[in-house]
Formats: structure tokens, sequence, C-alpha cells
């Protein structure tokens, strides 16, 4: 019995495959302007006997694919639950949304929060800012470690933000100081959201963004406690996903 | 429609081209979230066509009744106490202010971030497209809140507005101000319509309006009832029309359709699956033609089966006292039903909390949502209190801020779903 779980979220499609609770096989591509043809292209030859959709775009993907929906936010607490039994509170940085999940003690959404309509602290924010400093995405946590000191970044506003990086650029500072700031001003605001859920219990850093390794830093510092990050955070939603399709 | 009541709206001043478009917009709206509902219920048929004649019929009956001498007054919230116009033989009519209209006009006077209502009601009359705001005397504004406030300041350069100071506490001199101001409204009604109001008249227009409530409180008795007899989404519909309907025909016809609902209930059939998640709403109002969060519920495998709102229980809940022969007795009673309010702009507001948890209980609810539009500082603000409340009752609550807009139906989609998903056996 093998069961397919496709996340289609705004930057990237994430497509697990499943059996026995293990997972078999795992795919991850751009979501590109035309998701489903992609998606189309990705299932190629894949063989499954159940499909589960999730993410941003899987009212879409259930219009051209036999198989349910179920949303991020359950979707990432029965993955967190897979991958980390004792986890309790997920945050989850996508591309364009974040996410903080309070569960109960099996696994079941109690509270969650999310973003609203704005982009702010989130995976795209860091995608503009690293593009403004000259970074690839991959090295910007890595380069913002090597930073000196910390620049307070006031706004959160993408499109402030990047003229804020500019004028700090034109100060002379450092850019490694700035990617700092940066990752400081996503993290304080990612952090609020989630103490609205916490309750002092384990916690779990996934989506795209926790392959970032200053998130994870700043975060265990705000949080006084390791945070878990699973070895492939990006696909812990599409897992979720296919173990509810099973 | 358009071309039966075109002139009308050309002699009350409307845009025509503007109104034209604003009423299909309308139409393929209510055709999407109204009418592709199962099960339906055969009483909604009236609804369905009050609605569709909402700018049509109802205007025509306002223009007659204003040829005949009766005075129509226009209000914005369930605080002005319409019994007053009512036994003045004036027309009172909640305006609706529930589309974004004109947003550019609104915002050539209006700060950007000031909630969608406010907004609403300035675009409509700015763009001329409102054609129960032409047909009023006069409108009431009140101070509920410092937006709407400073609003109608503004606003009664364009349409003559009348304000009332709502009290934002229920000490005993806030009951004072209160019933001043309730005698304040009763004389300007008095000198508009050139009527005096007295214990007959008065006495009437209480029963009347207290059998409008009294029919919408048997409404929402048979919601109590597993499967939900009737959709949220038509119940949001019957409490907006209560603003503007005839209320001795609304109260007949809503008998008429609660007789059906009866029926249903006795035979255990509803308009969802056993196991739909029962949803409470909570928080602002929501004026036609706003129903966009109730459809994304509904489209969300859940039902809503009580509103704590003002297009709801804040609306329907006490009743005016129908004792007391004199005029003044009849006024202390209108005050003391008004001060019952529950209203966010009163501080403190403990009512308004344990309406909420009582509610919930009594209606079986697995959840309450709370909804809230966007800079909406009571409601906003307020929404903490609400989740502690809950929280202690073990009660789920998801936040909604949110405007007119649809641009975020995508999220507000997502959130909805996994709130229902919570609830899933």
């Amino acid at each position: 019995m093998r069961a397919l779980g496709a996340d289609i979220g705004s930057r990237t499609i994430k497509l697990v495959a499943v059996e026995n609770g293990e997972i078999v096989d795992f795919r991850v591509a751009e979501a590109t302007y035309d998701p489903i043809a992609e998606c189309k292209r990705f299932m190629d030859g894949l063989q499954y006997d159940s499909l589960m959709a999730t993410g941003y775009g899987r009212h879409l993907f259930e219009a051209h694919f036999e198989g349910p929906t179920i949303t991020e936010i359950t979707a990432y607490a029965v993955g967190a639950k897979a991958v980390y039994p004792e986890c309790r509170t997920i945050l989850d940085i996508g591309g364009q949304d974040t996410k903080a999940i309070a569960l109960d003690e099996n696994g079941r959404v109690i509270k969650f929060e999310m973003n609203d309509r704005c982009a702010a602290g989130t995976g795209r924010f860091l995608e503009v800012m690293a593009n403004a400093l000259g970074y690839p995405i991959e090295e910007f946590g890595k380069r913002a470690l090597e930073a000196e000191k910390r620049i307070t970044i006031s706004s959160m506003c993408t499109v402030f933000s990047e003229s804020e990086v500019v004028s700090l650029l034109a100060k002379g500072e450092r850019r490694e100081d700035i990617a700092m700031g940066l990752h400081s001003a996503i993290t304080r605001r990612c952090a609020a959201m989630l103490k609205r859920v916490y309750k002092n219990t384990p916690i779990m850093f996934a989506g795209g963004v926790a392959y970032n390794p200053c998130m994870r830093v700043l975060l265990e510092e705000e949080f006084k406690q390791h945070i878990f990050v699973p070895h492939n955070p990006q696909i812990v939603g599409a897992y979720g996903a296919a173990l509810l399709a099973l | 429609m358009t071309e039966k009541y075109e002139k009308m709206w050309e002699e009350l001043g409307l845009d025509l081209a503007a109104h034209d478009s604003l009423l299909k917009v309308l139409g393929k709206f209510y055709g999407d979230i109204y009418l592709s509902q199962q099960k339906r219920l055969r009483g909604m048929e009236y609804l369905d066509f009050v609605l569709t004649e909402i700018h049509g019929l109802r205007i025509k009956e306002l223009v007659d009744a204003k040829k005949n001498g009766q005075k129509v007054i226009g209000t914005f919230c369930v605080f002005v106490p319409e019994e007053l116009i009512w036994a003045a033989n004036g027309i009172a009519v909640g305006l609706c202010a529930g589309a974004e209209a004109a947003l550019e006009e609104a915002e050539k006077v209006l700060p950007r971030n000031t909630c969608a209502l406010i907004k609403s009601f300035f675009g409509f009359k700015m763009a001329r497209l409102c054609p129960f705001i032409e047909s009023c005397d006069f409108v009431v504004g009140e101070t509920t809140c410092d937006g709407k406030k400073k609003a109608y300041e503004i606003f009664d350069q364009f349409k003559p507005t009348y304000i009332m100071e709502i009290p934002q506490r229920k000490e005993k001199i806030d009951r004072d101000l209160w019933k001043s101001e309730v005698i304040r409204f009763k004389e300007k009604i008095e000198e508009v319509t050139g009527q005096t109001i007295n214990s007959d008249n008065l006495k009437k227009a209480v029963k009347m309006i207290n059998d409008r409530r009294r029919t919408l409180q048997r409404l929402d008795s048979y919601r109590i009832a597993i499967p939900a007899p009737i959709s949220g989404r038509d119940v949001l519909l019957i409490n907006q029309i209560s603003f503007y309907d005839d209320p001795t025909r609304f109260t007949q016809k809503i008998n008429q359709l609660c007789d059906e609902i009866e029926e249903k209930v006795a035979k255990k059939e509803g308009v969802v699956p056993d196991g739909t998640a029962r949803l409470m709403l909570s928080g602002c109002p929501m004026a036609v033609p706003n129903w966009k969060l109730p459809y994304i519920v509904e489209s969300s495998g859940a039902v809503i089966v009580v509103e704590e709102s003002c297009i709801g229980q804040r609306n329907t809940r006490d009743l005016v006292s129908e004792e007391g022969e004199t005029v003044d007795g009849m006024i202390d009673n209108i005050v003391d039903r008004y001060m019952k309010i529950d209203c966010a702009c009163f501080t403190p507001n403990p009512e308004r909390l344990e309406h909420i948890v009582s509610t919930a209980k009594k209606y079986d609810v697995d959840g309450v949502i709370h909804y809230a539009l966007q800079f909406c500082h009571p409601y906003t603000i307020e929404a903490y209190k609400v989740e502690k409340a809950l929280e202690k009752e073990d009660i789920p609550l998801l936040k909604i801020e949110t405007d007119y807009s649809m641009e975020d139906v995508g999220q507000l989609k997502t959130r909805v779903e996994a709130f229902v998903e919570m609830f899933r056996k």
C-alpha cells in the first residue's frame, strides 16, 4: 500500500511517497506559474494507491487529480508527530505563510495562528532580502552567522525593509551585519506568533525556512531551548498528507 | 428589474451606470452564495424575492410612502430606538454598508486605515449608489466608536446626520445620559414628522418591533436542533433583511418559515449531514451583502448555528417591556432595553463574555469564530478577553480580522478549514 502526499506551496511543490508509515520517495520542485503542469510532470510514472493534497494549491490540485485535501495545518501536525513524537509546538515558515501550531499529547491541533495577508515574516521576505544583499538564498543564514554586530532593522514590511537595507549599505555597514539584523527582525515576528500558542513544550521548526541555520540559532536564543529541525524540514506537510491518505 | 425602476432611481439621483453594474455583481454573488444551496427551505423564496428587489420594490414602497407624507429615517446601528420612528408614522431603515463601493471616493475623505463599514457608507453616498440613503429624510448616527463618530461629522455635509450619544459605561449616570438622548431623539422625530408620539402609537410600535424580535428568537430556537434545520447563511440574510423590510410583513413571513422549520425539526431533517461541525459567529455586524465569511465557513464542512452579533442575538435577545400605559413609562422601558446591548463599545463589558459562553453551550457548538473588521478597535481588542473566557471553558476559538475585499479569501479558507478539521471525529 503506497500513499502519496502532495504539498502545493506558494513557492515549491513537495511530493512524498509513504509505505508502512515510512518515506520511500520524495521530490521537491519549484511551483512555477503553472503548478498543475509541474505536478503532472512531477507525478509522471509514480505509482500510488491513495493520494492526499495539502498546501496553498490544494483545491486546484483536487480539481485535476483524484484525491481529497487537508489544510497545511493538519498536515504539518500529522507529519510533525511522525518525525518528532514529543513535538507539541510547530513553527512552519514557508514561502508565503508562517504558521504556529499547538498540539495536544495525541498530536491533535488545539490552536493555531497564521500570518495575515502580508508576506512579512515569511520565506519570501528572506528571499527578497538575500537578493538585495547579493547572497544566494542557501548561503544567507550562514553568512548572517558571521556577523560582528547586530543592526536593528525597524521595518517588517518587505518593501520598506528593502529600502532600509539599501540605505544601510550606503552607510557602509557590512553585509553580514545587515543580514543578521534581517534575521533578527523576522525571528522577532515569528517568535511573537509562536508565543501566542506556546506553552513551554518541545518545538519543531519546519518549512523551507528551517534550512536556514541562523533562524534556528536565533529561535533557540529566544526560547532558551533546543529546537528540533527535521532532516528535510520542507517535506513535513507532504509527509503528513501522505500519512493521512493511507 | 432594471428598466422598471430606472426612472425612480434617476429621480433619486443615482448614478445609473454604476448602479447597474453594482446590481449585476450583487446578483451574481447572490446566485453563487445563496441559490446554489442544497435542501433550501421553501420559505426562503420570500427572502430571495426581497433581496432581488432590494433596490426595487422596497424603494418604491418608501418613495410612495413619502408621497403620502411619511418620513424615512436611516440608521446604522442597533442602538437607535426605532420604536419612536414607527410610533410617529415614520419608516426606519437600517442602512447596509456591507460592500466595498467606490473605495477611492471614500479614501479621498477618510484615512486608509478606517474600517470597511465606514468606508462603505461613504463610498455608497459619494458615488450615488444607494437608493436607501437617497430616500432618507435624514440619517441617525451614533457614537459607538471614534471612527463612526468622527466620520459622521463629515458625512453630515453629504446627508443630514443626526447624532445620538451612546454611553460607554453602564452606571446610573450613563442610563441618565441615555434617557435624555432618547427623549431628545423623540423630540427630533416629532419635529420632523409633525406627529405627536403618544401612549397609543408608541404602544403599537413597541409591540410591532417586539413581535419582529420574537419571531427571530423563535427562528433561533430551532437552530439548537441537530442536524441544523437552516443554514447560517440563510439566517444571516433573514437578519439582514429584518433591518429594511416592512416589520409586520416580515414577521408574518418569517413566522411561516418557522412553521416549516418546526416540521423539519420534528422529522429530524437538516440541511447538513450528521457530524457537520457546528460553529458560532461572534463579533462585528455583517451588513448586506457581506456574506464572505459565512460562505467560506459553510463551504468548508461546517454550519453556523448562532450569531452573537448585531445581525444576530445582540439585536434580538432583549424585548422592550410591554408593561406601562404612559409615554414616560414606555420611554423608560425603551431606555432599559437598549441599555442591555452588550456592544464592545462599553467598558467594562462582561455581559458580552457571559453571553458568548452561555450561547456557545446552549447551541452545543464545536467552536466559535470571532469576526472583527480590520481597524475596529472595540472588537479587535475585546477579542483577547473573548479568547480567555472561552479558553476557560475549553471552547476552541478562531479569530478572524478581515474586511470586504476578496484578496484574503484563500488565506481565510485555509484558516477556517483547519479550524473545522480540529473537530473531525
